[in-house]
């Protein structure tokens, strides 16, 4: 948004108590690190005032003073701390150097409403404050797992040597156990072929289905829909139960084919909803006009159909598989201790034996997922290119 | 979407009746005939059907697919939630006994039904069924398996005391051949003669061709009618349990136990007419039959545990004989069908009721707690640019696609008592190291992780809605005066309930069928229903209250369904926004 007033200048007044405050705050956590969270306060504040006080008051050339006030925390911080010392000291250097100043220009009512009053405006921080440890919530224990899996003790926890960032605190030992250990390798292989084949599964029947559901004409379209998405309501526990009772009958309980089956029917839903929405924006008169050119209707599925709705069906290809992948309770139901699949293990390592190993595996997981969310993305902005919309 | 295809359906439906039907006013002497001859509207008609056929052709694998794998297996949960066919199985004689007894008559059963449950408990111990019934009457009683069990043991010592008397008059009474010479057809014994001779030269499996069938000696049924059908019972049983014919083993106990009590109700004159095999040995008993030391079935029950005469225990065999039963239903909720109707559990007893109520609460919380930690970073990515936004909508999707068990093992790291959170709070000083909080294997650890776990399925449902809400609404409220407050509440909130609404009902329906993160984050009093369902499937195997469980649990979640489709739609189900 253009700035229609000109940034007003802001007096020490202001400056000086919002300045003294974050030190404050910074200080209470350096100071409870070397012992008195009092001192910290003290001191922190005092110093962000005075540091704000000279930064106003001296004009110096405002880039080298920045590096400046950096390079003295981060050496500060080296003395105090070692090398984790150095990296906090960087960031509170560079932050303290830019705040005094961001605000005693005024930039900080740069973008927003020049009506807002002083109050909203603080608001309007304040909201993005919140949502920064929202966001912190969200991500913080995927991001805590990953330099944990490089613990080279036995332990939950950071250690004293991983917070010195002491290399001999960092190890690949729980990768080398993953990838050594019989069982956890069993189950990556009894994952790696049971996700694929009901993946398989799930998609052939669900992209039929999809394009039969799609056409204009289809009796009982509601009731047939609401059998093929039930898998994705029911709560997997009853599923699970259900299953269990139903393939122990039948004597698939316990073999290869009926985990394969079950993970197919719960990938089914995924497929249908993302292949359906795929073909929302299908132009049907392309195959009208195949046809009309002479091509039978298994080449237009092929050659004319399939090309366009393709970023769909491999989306739901990749819900079905994830589904398959990460899914443990109806394995845990269906499935004997020779289906034991990747989440299957983990879960007995959290509820039995817990080993850092599954550490390792979930950082791996979580690898996986980003390249998941990836393609995904870029699938998402194709087939919206294919089909004229804009993308985003 | 559904509707507007159906409207599209509707209306494209008509258009053959409207282009006839404009063709008739148009003052056309005939109907519109199609290029080959035949009116236009069966024409069009017909083109209609073969596209309805295409397309149910095209779903019809995929439905009969999910029929197999998913709902039938669902059906047959539903089915075992009321199934009680144990008890009348397992004791069908005692069943058809009991049905004259009345519980409130502060009698035992009379002698006909003991001996009715001898002979049941007697056929069941031998295929060993009786501590299968012995469990899940154990359900609905406490200690009605160890009754089973110990009868069980004793039932076929019952018969010696006949036996023992029997062949102190004839040594043949306790020896195979006699005995099927006896009871056997002829040419069943020639038969059986010839099989184990093939069988023992190994020419033959007897898993693949088994004994041959057996039958009754002609008029031995007349004759000894209750030890015929006892024989034959043993003959079956030898037949497909022990893959043996009939002669190569003396029989059970229990056909001696029938050839007395057989001897007892025939007359003199029908013994003497008999001339076939073991005629002197038959009357010589028969002779002294009456003499013989006796003891009633109830005292020989009673005698093995005298649990069997206590009227509860009986009442519950009667009220679990019916082949469909609602117990288990009662039982998840707390209710017993005892002899005098349906009666509460005792205090201590009502698990269920709190486990119900506990699944119910925790997920409300769960559900609030995504709306408050929801809302804002919702609206924070509806109002930002979308270049930003999308950036910040890697931090929503990524814990979304990230595997279940690693955020409930990440969760797990963080929360315990050595873990990250304790760890930076004694850091700070916040709390002392010796009184680190307890903040896993509780309800604060499940409801933590799942709000976690279910807070993108409350973002994404929000920002779609929050999207569509034009910003210039809340740029007007407040030039007519409003404070951002009433602005917010009056103008914007309201367009972004049914936001809310979608979100809530998502989280919800998700979180009270949960399992994994209350099974490893909730210890015992964090866990769900699911849990309790998942215990009685595989540790106390009392798979009908699992089943009654489930089905109570999955009605629930039908109406929050149905109640999710009627506010959003199940078309408008999306998948990582």
């Amino acid at each position: 948004m253009p700035t229609v007033l000109p940034l007003k200048k802001q007096p020490f007044s202001f400056v000086g108590p919002v300045s003294a405050a974050a030190g404050a705050f910074a200080g209470l956590f350096v100071g409870t690190a070397q012992g008195s969270g009092l001192l910290g306060i003290l001191l922190g504040g005092a110093l962000m005032a005075g540091l704000a006080y000279g930064l106003m008051t001296l004009e110096l050339p405002r880039r080298a003073t920045r590096w400046g006030i950096a390079a003295v925390f981060a050496l500060i911080g080296l003395m105090v701390g070692g090398v984790m010392g150095l990296i906090v000291g960087t960031a509170f250097g560079a932050f303290f150097g830019w705040f005094p100043l961001w605000l005693a220009d005024g930039r900080y009512r740069a973008g927003l409403p020049p009506y807002l009053t002083a109050g909203e405006v603080l608001w309007h921080y304040a909201f993005r404050v919140i949502c920064g440890m929202i966001f912190f919530f969200l991500i913080a224990p995927i991001v805590v797992v990953m330099p944990l899996s490089f613990n080279a003790e036995n332990f939950f926890t950071f250690t004293p040597e991983m917070l010195r960032l002491d290399p001999a605190g960092y190890s690949m030992q729980h990768y080398e156990d993953f990838f050594q250990s019989g069982d956890w390798q069993a189950a990556l292989r009894n994952s790696l072929t049971i996700a694929p084949v009901a993946t398989l599964l799930a998609v052939s029947f669900g992209t039929l289905a999809a394009i039969g559901l799609s056409s204009e004409h289809v009796p009982f379209r509601q009731a047939i829909m609401a059998i093929l998405i039930s898998p994705m309501i029911v709560p997997l526990i009853i599923s699970a139960a259900g299953m269990y009772f139903f393939y122990s009958r039948i004597g698939l309980q316990g073999t290869y084919l009926g985990v394969v089956l079950a993970h197919a029917a719960l990938g089914i839903p995924f497929v249908i909803i993302t292949v359906t929405a795929t073909l929302v924006g299908f132009d049907r008169s392309l195959t009208r006009a195949a046809a009309n050119m002479g091509a039978n209707p298994v080449t237009t599925f092929f050659r004319v159909q399939m090309p366009l709705i393709l970023p769909g069906v491999i989306s739901g290809g990749l819900f079905a598989f994830i589904t398959s992948f990460d899914e443990v309770v109806v394995v845990l139901f269906v499935g004997s201790a020779s289906q034991k699949t990747l989440p299957w293990q983990m879960f007995i390592g959290l509820r039995e034996q817990i080993s850092p190993t599954i550490l390792a595996v979930a950082t791996i997981l979580v690898c996986l997922s980003i390249a998941l969310l990836t393609t995904l993305e870029l699938l998402r902005r194709r087939s919206e290119k294919l089909r004229g919309m804009s993308p985003g | 979407m559904a509707d507007a295809t159906q409207t599209n359906a509707g209306a494209s439906g008509r258009a053959p009746d409207d282009a006839s039907g404009q063709a008739q006013d148009s003052g056309a002497t005939g109907p519109v005939l199609a290029a080959d001859g035949t009116p236009l509207k069966a024409s069009l008609n017909r083109a209609l059907r073969a596209q309805k056929l295409r397309a149910l052709a095209l779903i019809a694998p995929l439905l009969i697919f999910v029929l197999v794998t998913f709902i039938a297996p669902i059906v047959d949960m539903l089915f075992r939630s009321v199934e009680n066919q144990i008890v009348s199985e397992t004791l069908p004689r005692t069943v058809a006994e009991l049905s004259d007894w009345e519980a409130t008559s502060n009698t035992l059963p009379d002698d006909a039904t003991f001996d009715a449950l001898y002979y049941d408990l007697f056929l069941a111990s031998e295929y060993k069924n009786h501590t299968r019934l012995g469990s899940r009457l154990n359900y609905e009683q406490t200690g009605m398996s160890s009754m089973f069990r110990r009868v069980g043991r004793d039932v076929g010592d019952f018969g010696d005391l006949y036996l023992d008397q029997f062949e102190d008059l004839d040594e043949r009474w306790d020896e195979a051949e006699p005995w099927a010479a006896l009871m056997a057809h002829p040419g069943y014994l020639e038969d059986a003669a010839e099989w184990r001779e093939s069988r023992d030269a190994d020419r033959i499996d007897p898993r693949d061709t088994p004994a041959p069938r057996f039958r009754l000696a002609p008029g031995i049924e007349d004759l000894l009618p209750k030890t015929a059908q006892a024989y034959t019972h043993y003959a079956a049983f030898m037949r497909t349990e022990e893959e043996e014919t009939a002669d190569e083993d003396e029989p059970w106990t229990l056909v001696s136990t029938m050839l007395y009590e057989d001897l007892m109700a025939a007359s003199a004159a029908d013994i003497a007419a008999y001339d076939g095999p073991m005629a002197d040995a038959l009357q010589t008993a028969h002779a002294a039959a009456p003499d013989f030391e006796t003891m009633t079935r109830k005292a020989q029950f009673l005698e093995a545990d005298d649990e069997w005469g206590n009227l509860d225990n009986w009442a519950t065999i009667k009220v679990y004989s019916p082949s469909y039963t609602s117990g288990y239903f009662l039982t998840a909720v707390d209710m017993k069908l005892g002899a005098d109707g349906i009666v509460s559990q005792p205090e201590d007893q009502q698990i269920y009721g709190l486990l119900f109520k506990r699944t119910l609460f925790m997920s409300m919380v769960i559900t609030i707690s995504c709306i408050l930690l929801g809302y804002p970073v919702a609206w924070l990515l509806a109002n930002l640019p979308m270049r930003s936004a999308n950036l910040l909508m890697i931090l929503v999707l990524l814990p979304f696609w990230t595997s279940l068990l690693v955020r409930t093992s990440a969760w797990k790291v963080m929360l315990q008592q050595q873990g990250v959170i304790n760890d930076v709070l004694v850091w700070l000083g916040v709390v002392a190291d010796e009184s680190r909080l307890i903040m896993i294997n509780n309800q604060f650890g499940t409801i933590v992780a799942m709000t976690h776990i279910l807070l993108p399925f409350m973002i994404l449902p929000l920002y779609s809605v929050m999207q569509t809400i034009q910003p210039s609404y809340l740029r007007a409220a407040k030039s007519l005066g409003a404070t951002p407050f009433t602005a917010f509440w009056r103008v914007y909130f309201p367009q972004s309930v049914p936001g809310i609404g979608a979100g809530s009902i998502l989280v919800f329906i998700l979180a009270i069928g949960y399992y994994i993160t209350p099974e490893i984050v909730g210890g015992t009093s964090g866990t769900f229903i699911s849990n309790r369902i998942a215990y009685h499937i595989s540790s106390s195997l009392n798979w009908g209250l699992a089943a009654a469980l489930g089905t109570i649990l999955l009605g629930a979640v039908l109406i929050l369904y149905w109640a999710y489709d009627r506010i959003v739609g199940i078309d408008n189900v999306k998948l990582g926004g």
